[in-house]
């Protein structure tokens, strides 16, 4: 990758946030570039949803700057953020749970789509014409996990599928959002080893064959070293390493964050 | 792929015996729901034949059905005006409530004071009292905007606080639209302007391009062809990226946010909608019955709007429908001055016999029934030998003279006895509900000859706000017992 | 009106003159403590279930009627059987306890069922708990506004009894002792719940709870007996309000408890929900802004100006007047 000239797509600049007195993020900088896979590391508490929440627009910096392309995002609502091409998975599941799993990878296309409510009631062929593209378009980005929730599965509530299939509709679901850059929260957080060997290959695969750049929060060893171009690791909200997966997991800061002593590094 | 756990290619497999992972079992989950949920018999068949028919051949066959009822089941104008025309005003204002609560998750308690406000844009506009005789064509459009001005400045509002603040901002707005109808009144060209509690009388007729709706039947066809067209419209735009997003929002409202959808702008819109809905109803109502009054739009017709949809189940269409009919047929039998006396009492008892047949072993519900029989005719007799005969001679009952051998009613002259009976009958149900197994059973018994004292002496003589307080139990017990109502589906919520 | 509405509160103003105004502010901070005690009712629910308890007004409206029916049982204000003072005590006693167990009750059938539900489950429960209590009274009461008589308690031959005695007196207008009775027990029950709730390992139980229900489980403490305890100190805090609203105003009626309700809901709001001085203080603006609307802008619109203030509110200062912004988790 580092064969072209980077182009950063995100930048965080010099990112602040404060929960009453205590410093969740800290002065922090992050470029992402295109088409590029950074992973973000860090023991528990360490700041990393925050980082999520501040780019997505849940949250409000207390200072800095967060661009995509060059636009600041400060101050915009989640779903401008997400229209001009961020979007996010959640570590803790959260999909529309009582819809059918189509229905969450089509309510998601909402901001890409324009039909409104009267030409809605009325079904107009402009709205049939989109309609259908949003179904298209759903089907294509459910087909990216292979069988996994293709088929019968299409119209069952979301409710009924195992929890890996649940973290794969997240995907799908922000995937269809049409995004620059997908921040995925703990994508391999509670699957088994094969899952997570899956999981993997697959964010590698949305690189390459969606053409989407990828920011990861990941616990998972394995993933992290699998597939991060790069890898910043955080504690207390502040950066304390940035590079290789082999340079930050061997850094004595980042051992020293993770098992608090100065410990030698094993993975 | 080389995992050993998961088999999509079959359509619906067998579960693997596999507890430590999930993968592969949700499609069998969902089977065995559907199974689970289907049940036996002609109960299951219909549901089956309901859920398996095409949604718009529903909508046509009750049409159908409802267009052929003046001809047969409600052919007496009484009857129509009755049955006919408030249930459909009823589907009417359920359908747009549903949206509000049902799709898009806001509970909106300012429902009745949109519906108010139609009714009055249509009597200033459509009658003598300011002497401006619009057409329908024109007022009906501009009591919706009457009522969607309020709503946009309501919901905008609370727009930051949508959820609950919503709840108390629209339930002081109803009141504050009764105050404002019927007492403040401002004077407005010589006139007050809603008429305070007299309200506004003798409008006029609905008259569309020249053509006066003056029949009952004619009303009742036009009330049908509106609500069908409301209906297909709320369908339509459910299916819609509206719909999808509306319902995103009930789910989980940060998430859709995050997923484009805005979310706030979306409530008000949906919160709008049923306004526009509630305004158009509001003056057709206004025009059906020729006047206008503010107790009309109090908090009861709120709490009738809210039984229907919830009895149908939220979010679904179809469950207003039967809400409505259900709620407006056992309220117009309950009305003081119905033509079926007689009828409002086997519809209680069997109701009650109904409910108690539902326990399970069967000797259980025969043992109830003949355990309050039997403590009826018990306590009739010690009661008429210590007491006296002024004490179970109070009324005669005409049609079911058993009645007055088994309940005790005593004579007017005892007057505190029936509120500690009604306060007895409450605590005595509470204290059922919180026994264990055996005890529950044998209390019932008991409990339900009290249920029946009570009915005789307290609720039957004041069956109009018996009908109120048998709806607030409903809602408790719907949303205890069954709060995805009849016909709606069951909801996970996340834990 | 025919007047511009400034001009003819201006003009209302002038007419009722300063001892018109301290009239106003009277009224206003009496029934602004009635107001404060049930708003406590709502916010403390709130605080703990995110539940808007619409039940609540009813339950001081049965209250009132609580209160009534020890003073008919003995006698009535007309004819006491037994002296004034145990009266009153005998009236708080009987309401306030009754209220609570109605209280708990409501919590145990109608809310505690439906813990896990959507949210929209336990407030339309509550609806329906609203609406029963409301009807049955209205059943049971036939509608009958069912007066106190509080002027004639221990005066001789139904003639003015010592509630009515002024205490001081501005400008010619008194305050009575059933004023001041009003006043103080608010303000020792409230003293007396603030105590309860930062001094007590219960109140430290019940803001753990509020805080964060499944961690409190987690930690030890029984969430379902907190819950219970306090829908029960809500509920005696209306029943208390529900004695004095008798005393002072009159009556008791099926239909207090809506409209009472709706504007101790209103001062919750106004006051930040959640917030135990904020309720209070919500509870005496509101009491006063009803006050003042009735006297400078006439009674038939002080409904309608208070609803007007907790739209400005809720646009201007949706957290209210000393509510805090809570940080949503993800």
């Amino acid at each position: 990758m580092a064969a072209t000239e980077p182009t950063p797509l995100l930048e965080l600049k010099n990112l602040s946030m404060s929960f009453g007195g205590l410093k969740v993020i800290d002065q922090l900088d992050i470029t992402v570039n295109k088409k590029e896979i950074v992973s973000v590391i860090g023991p528990n508490g360490a700041g990393k949803t925050t980082l999520f929440n501040l780019i997505t627009g849940i949250y409000r910096p207390d200072a800095g700057e967060i661009l995509l392309e060059g636009e600041n995002l400060v101050g915009l609502r989640p779903y401008n953020i997400t229209r001009r091409g961020v979007a996010r998975t959640f570590q803790t599941l959260r999909l529309f749970l009582n819809m059918s799993v189509i229905e969450n990878v089509m309510a998601s296309q909402y901001g890409r789509t324009k039909v409104d409510i009267v030409r809605a009631m009325l079904r107009t062929p402009g709205m049939r014409r989109e309609e259908r593209e949003i179904r298209r378009f759903a089907e294509e980005k459910l087909s990216f996990f292979g069988q996994r929730l293709m088929g019968y599965r299409w119209n069952q509530p979301a409710y009924s599928l195992s929890y890996a299939n649940r973290r794969r509709l997240e995907i799908a679901r922000a995937m269809a959002t049409d995004p620059k850059i997908l921040l995925l929260d703990e994508p391999a957080a509670g699957m088994n080893p094969v899952e997570t060997h899956e999981i993997t290959e697959l964010i590698g695969q949305l690189r390459d064959e969606g053409g989407f750049t990828i920011f990861l929060i990941e616990h998972d060893m394995h993933v992290v070293e699998g597939i991060s171009d790069r890898v910043v690791a955080l504690d207390h909200g502040v950066k304390i390493a940035e590079g290789s997966f082999e340079q930050v997991a061997t850094d004595p800061r980042v051992v020293e964050a993770y098992l608090g002593t100065k410990a030698t590094a094993t993975k | 792929m080389t995992d050993s756990f998961d088999t999509p290619d079959l359509p619906a497999p067998p579960p693997e015996p596999e507890p430590s992972s999930g993968i592969g079992v949700d499609s069998w989950v969902a089977e065995a729901d559907r199974r689970r949920l289907r049940g036996r018999g002609p109960l299951g068949l219909a549901a089956w034949g309901w859920e398996s028919s095409p949604d718009s051949l529903k909508l046509l066959a009750f049409v159908a059905i409802a267009a052929s009822l003046p001809f047969w089941l409600l052919s007496s104008e009484g009857n129509l005006f009755n049955f006919g025309l408030f249930t459909l005003i009823f589907v009417g204002l359920g359908l747009g409530l549903n949206v509000v609560v049902g799709l898009a998750g806001l509970l909106d308690l300012g429902y009745v004071a949109f519906y108010g406000i139609g009714a009055y844009a249509y009597a200033l506009l459509s009658s003598p009292y300011y002497g401006i005789h619009w057409p329908a064509e024109a007022t009906i459009p501009v009591a919706m905007g009457a009522a969607v001005i309020p709503a946009a400045i309501l919901g905008f509002a609370a727009r930051r606080l949508l959820g609950d603040y919503l709840a108390i901002v629209t339930l002081f707005f109803a009141q504050a639209f009764l105050v404002f109808t019927n007492v403040s009144n401002p004077t407005v060209f010589g006139k007050g302007l809603t008429g305070g509690a007299n309200g506004i009388p003798l409008l006029d007729p609905l008259t569309f391009f020249g053509h006066k709706l003056t029949s009952t039947r004619a009303l009742y066809f036009f009330l049908l062809g509106t609500v069908a067209v409301v209906a297909a419209a709320i369908y339509l735009a459910n299916q819609s990226r509206i719909g999808r997003a509306w319902r995103a929002s009930r789910e989980d409202p940060l998430a859709a946010e995050v997923m484009s959808i805005p979310v706030n702008r979306l409530k008000i819109l949906a919160f709008i909608f049923g306004a526009a809905v509630a305004g158009a109803l509001g003056a057709i109502y206004a025009a059906v019955t020729t006047a206008t009054v503010s107790t009309d739009f109090n908090i009861g017709v709120l709490i009738i709007l809210y039984a229907i949809i919830i009895l149908g189940g939220f979010g679904s269409i179809a469950g207003v429908f039967v809400g409505a009919i259900i709620i407006n047929v056992s309220f117009e039998f309950l009305e003081p001055q119905s033509d079926y006396p007689s009828f409002k009492r086997w519809l209680f008892y069997g109701v009650i016999i109904l409910m108690v047949t539902r326990l399970r072993p069967w000797y259980r519900s025969a043992l109830v029934l003949a355990g309050a029989a039997g403590f009826g005719f018990a306590v009739h007799a010690i009661v008429a030998a210590t007491a006296g005969h002024a004490w179970t001679s109070g009324r005669t009952v005409s049609g079911a003279g058993w009645i007055t051998h088994w309940v005790v009613i005593p004579q007017a002259s005892h007057g505190n006895f029936r509120n500690f009976l009604y306060i007895g009958l409450v605590l005595a149900i509470l204290l059922v509900a919180s026994l264990p197994g055996w005890w529950r059973t044998i209390a019932l018994a008991p409990t339900l000859y009290l249920t029946a004292v009570v009915w005789e002496n307290v609720l039957v003589q004041n069956p109009a706000v018996t009908a109120l307080i048998l709806f607030g139990v409903m809602l408790i017990v719907l949303m205890a017992v069954r709060p995805e109502g009849l016909l709606g589906t069951a909801r996970v919520e996340i834990v | 009106m025919h007047h511009l509405l400034l001009f003819n509160i201006i003009d209302q103003a002038r007419q009722l003159g300063w001892g018109g105004a301290f009239t106003l502010l009277r009224n206003g901070i009496v029934s602004g403590s009635l107001y404060a005690l049930i708003a406590l009712g709502y916010t403390m629910v709130y605080g703990i279930l995110k539940l808007l308890n619409f039940a609540h007004g009813d339950v001081f409206m049965v209250g009132t009627f609580l209160g009534y029916g020890v003073l008919i049982g003995f006698g009535g204000a007309l004819a006491p059987t037994i002296p004034i003072i145990p009266l009153i005590l005998l009236m708080f006693a009987a309401s306030m306890a009754g209220s609570g167990a109605l209280g708990v009750a409501i919590e145990r059938f109608a809310y505690r069922p439906l813990r896990n539900a959507p949210r929209i489950a336990p407030l339309i429960s509550a609806l329906g708990v609203a609406f029963f209590l409301e009807n049955s009274a209205q059943l049971l009461t036939n509608s009958a506004h069912e007066l106190y008589n509080g002027y004639a308690l221990g005066g001789k031959n139904g003639n003015f009894g010592p509630l009515l005695n002024p205490v001081f007196s501005v400008a010619g207008n008194p305050v009575t002792v059933v004023m001041v009775i009003v006043v103080l027990t608010a303000i020792a029950l409230m003293g007396a719940l603030v105590l309860l709730v930062y001094r007590t390992k219960l109140g430290k139980a019940m803001r753990a709870t509020a805080f964060d229900r499944e961690a409190a489980s987690m930690m030890g403490i029984d969430t379902d007996r907190v819950i219970s305890t306090t829908f029960f100190i809500g509920s005696v805090l209306a029943g208390a309000a529900g004695v004095m609203y008798g005393l002072y105003l009159g009556d008791a009626y099926f239909f207090i408890g809506f409209l009472f309700g709706l504007k101790a809901f209103t001062a919750a709001v106004v006051g930040g929900i959640g917030s135990l001085p904020g309720a209070m203080l919500g509870g005496v603006l509101i009491g006063l802004i009803e006050s003042f609307a009735t006297g400078y802008v006439g009674g038939q619109w002080s409904e309608i100006v208070i609803f007007g203030i907790l739209i400005l509110f809720l646009l201007v200062r949706p957290t209210g007047l000393l509510g805090s912004h809570a940080i949503q988790k993800v």
